[in-house]
């Protein structure tokens, strides 16, 4: 117990801080950068496990959120059946091409010995390969986005349950860390750093602009929900009943009867949507609690020890005879894995798949922000962190404000630098994240909450 | 003619702003491999710190032009470039000095210093946007073509018209000066040589009696003039907006990195390789083809082997590629 006051403490202060937010401001904000916190959780721990686990930096956690995003889109729509009959053969002929030539590359990789000739082999594999797709899937793709071009114009999903897609974005992730990995890995760290991140990018351009598979910048909207809908909730009986249960008290100092019923009214849209933002925050907080039994498992398991090992020697345990080029592989599969479900839980939050509002700053270099702040290496510092610069990104605006009215109070509205400040509130986000990571880099280098392993 | 038309054709649409894109990547892929060379980390904070140097070159420009002085024909962004390289060596000697002095003094390693760069690039990002705010600047003024593609067409009778925007060649001409002077400083000079060797070996240098802190201070000035030079060339070019040059900063390590990191040569040479195949690979050939080929054989597509939207893609792609397969970069740069 007083060994983890500390960790406690941390998140007492953070809790608090959230149920100051929905006394303050409104329950409705309060829950939502809840639920926003612990999906940054998930991301954190995705990351953490690279980072603090083996010492392997990532920095295209933007791509495989997207990808996570993009397994919400494709399992839950429904197929929209037109656009398979208009172009779906096309699509599916180029989906063989493509396992054919990787089919007939691993075989000459496997094959020939490495030379020249192999090397330029291979490459006009590629390039002819790309070609003939890109001309064989040309038609299918155009009468594919035809079809209804306002409202589908892709070729749908498989109109599932949402809640598989985590699941399944785990595995898009995943897949694509195990492509980049076998690319980048054996690069020196500000390489890979560098390497991932515009891999990301790639990423993010495929997204975007293949409008047939993900309707790219004109965003799917309206995606189904684990959750109940507001308007069917405010016309439910028993939740209207439970509103007014919980409201009693306030309901019975009304004693006209019309007020009353406009007084629950407005009770019941207000109950509805922080109802719905609970049942959110429960699925969320499930996956977070299993994600963090697991990776405490996994941290105290001979793996991680293994992994610690490798992270604080590489040379050394090769010497012990452990696959230093596996295990990275491993580790970068599944920590980006993680970093796919929490993409997929971010899809499902919002009800819609937006290309266009994946950047780099918002979903790789915050993310690193917040694993650094936290404590790289310890699973309860890293969802710590998640809070905490979550709830700086989203509270930055209010405290600087107020910091500018206090500081400028004698200064006249009509002031021209003071209007300037106010206008610009926004940005200070950016500045207090940058001074927020400097400060700790330089005074707290291990993170609010460092990592520390006990051996049992 | 035809033949004529198309080289004319290749040229306005391919040759010229490749040249010119070529030529902004250039100055901010060597900042970025000197700071890699010399200081040993990938510094993120790239794009950002270009965004700043251009927002003050823009808040002189501003100025200049309420005093009502301009430089007729000239952009009066060129007066005021030099004061902003004034500030901006500042504001890049105070960052070393709250920054980034601590982590190098304890011979923190290259990834904690990129971390570092992250948080720089934060701050550096919300004093550009507080100051100047999000949004498009345009700041171009003086004339803006050199020959106009209407008085191309007029003057030479061809169907193609050549158009030369007074800011490509400015771009074109400022970087081949500012590069000579740097390649002629770093290979000629007594600090330029003792800059190499520092990158060389470091140990060595010191031992030879050369001073760390001179090096890298004249570095942090070298790449105060490049970010702010390389930024208002391509804010004059296009147009000044915070994000884009954020999003600048991958073209720029991706031509760092495929010129051999560490080798100002090669970033050079690496920023045109990025930008001619970025406008190679996207640009539309069917007119082309039009001219060249005879009537029978013209081409029903637009003949694009990628759409523009896969512009970056393609830089990007090509880096991958060069990693994969000559990890120190065309030119030899420090090895992984």
């Amino acid at each position: 117990m007083r060994k983890n006051l500390n960790v406690i403490a941390a998140y007492s202060i953070m809790m608090g801080l959230i149920i100051l937010v929905g006394i303050f401001q409104s329950w409705n904000i309060a829950l939502s950068i809840f639920n926003l916190c612990l999906i940054s959780a998930v991301m954190t721990m995705g990351a953490n496990i690279q980072w603090g686990y083996a010492g392997l930096i990532n920095f295209g956690i933007m791509g495989y959120t997207a990808l996570g995003g993009l397994a919400a889109v494709l399992i839950s729509v429904d197929p929209v059946q037109e656009a398979w009959s208009a172009g779906g053969f096309d699509i599916l002929m180029s989906l063989w091409l493509i396992i054919v030539m990787v089919l007939v590359i691993r075989f000459i990789l496997k094959r020939f010995e490495k030379s020249k000739i192999r090397t330029y082999s291979i490459a006009t594999i590629i390039i002819s390969g790309i070609l003939l797709i890109r001309f064989s899937a040309e038609p299918g793709i155009e009468a594919i986005e035809a079809v209804d071009p306002a409202k589908t114009g892709f070729l749908g999903g498989f109109g599932l349950p949402i809640i598989f897609s985590w699941i399944v974005g785990a595995f898009f992730a995943g897949g694509l860390a195990f492509i980049v990995g076998k690319v980048a890995l054996g690069l020196r760290a500000d390489y890979l750093a560098i390497a991932t991140l515009l891999i990301s990018e790639i990423v993010i351009a495929i997204i975007k602009h293949e409008d047939w598979l993900t309707r790219g910048v004109k965003n799917v909207i309206g995606l189904k929900r684990p959750a109940p809908y507001e308007v069917d909730l405010q016309t439910t009986d028993w939740f209207i009943n439970l509103v007014e249960k919980f409201n009693s008290g306030k309901l019975e100092i009304i004693s006209n009867l019309s007020d009353r019923q406009v007084v629950l009214n407005q009770l019941v849209i207000e109950g509805s949507s922080v109802f719905v933002k609970l049942c959110y925050s429960g699925l969320f907080l499930t996956v977070v609690i299993i994600l963090l039994i697991l990776t405490q498992k996994a941290l105290y398991s001979p793996w991680g020890r293994m992994m610690r090992a490798i992270r604080d020697n590489e040379e050394a345990a090769n010497a012990m005879g452990k696959n230093v080029v596996k295990q990275h592989l491993l580790i970068f599969i599944l920590g980006s894995a993680i970093v796919g479900i929490a993409g997929a839980m971010l899809v499902t939050q919002d009800g819609l798949f937006t290309p266009g509002s994946y950047r780099p700053m918002r979903y790789t270099f915050l993310i690193w922000v917040m694993v650094i702040v936290g404590g790289s290496g310890n699973n309860f510092g890293a969802i710590l962190g998640g809070f905490v610069v979550w709830f700086l990104w989203i509270e930055a605006a209010p405290i600087a404000l107020f910091l500018i009215n206090f500081f400028t109070a004698g200064i006249p509205e009509t002031n021209a630098l003071k209007a300037h400040l106010i206008e610009s509130v926004p940005y200070f986000r950016f500045l207090m994240m940058g001074l927020g990571l400097l400060l700790i880099m330089r005074y707290r280098p291990k993170g609010i909450l460092p990592e520390k392993i006990e051996i049992k | 003619m035809d033949i004529l038309n198309a080289i004319i054709l290749l040229l306005n649409y391919i040759f010229i702003p490749a040249l010119t894109y070529g030529s902004q990547l250039a100055l901010g892929a060597i900042f970025v491999t000197l700071i890699y060379g010399i200081l040993r980390f990938a510094n993120f904070a790239t794009g950002d710190m270009m965004s700043f140097g251009t927002m003050v070159t823009i808040l002189f420009t501003w100025y200049f032009q309420s005093l009502g002085i301009s430089l007729g024909i000239l952009p009066t962004a060129l007066l005021a470039i030099p004061f902003a390289i004034i500030f901006m060596i500042l504001y890049m000697l105070s960052i070393d000095k709250f920054v980034f002095k601590y982590y190098r003094t304890n011979k923190s390693p290259p990834v904690q210093l990129a971390m570092v760069s992250i948080g720089v690039m934060f701050v550096t990002q919300a004093v550009v946007r507080i100051i100047i705010g999000p949004s498009d600047r345009r700041f171009f003024d003086g004339e803006k073509f050199i020959i106009k593609a209407r008085e191309f067409k007029e003057m030479t009778g061809l169907n193609e018209g050549l158009a030369l925007k007074s800011t490509q060649v400015l771009t074109i001409f400022v970087t081949i000066v500012l590069v000579s002077l740097l390649f002629w400083f770093l290979n000629k000079t007594k600090t330029g040589k003792s800059m190499k060797a520092y990158s060389d070996n470091e140990d060595l240098a010191l031992l030879s009696g050369i001073d760390p802190k001179k090096i890298v201070m004249i570095t942090w000035i070298i790449a105060g003039i490049l970010a702010t030079i390389g930024g208002a060339l391509y804010g004059l070019d296009k147009s000044f907006k915070p994000f884009t040059y954020f999003n600048n900063m991958l073209p720029i390590f991706a031509a760092a990195i495929v010129g051999g990191i560490g080798n100002p040569f090669g970033a050079f040479l690496g920023g045109y390789v990025i930008a001619f195949s970025e406008i190679f690979l996207t640009y539309a050939y069917k007119k082309f083809l039009i001219y060249i080929l005879p009537a029978s054989m013209e081409p029903e597509s637009l003949v694009q082997l990628l759409s523009t939207d896969y512009k970056f893609a393609v830089s990007f792609s090509i880096l991958v590629i060069v990693l994969l397969y000559r990890p120190s970069g065309i030119f030899k740069g420090k090895v992984l």
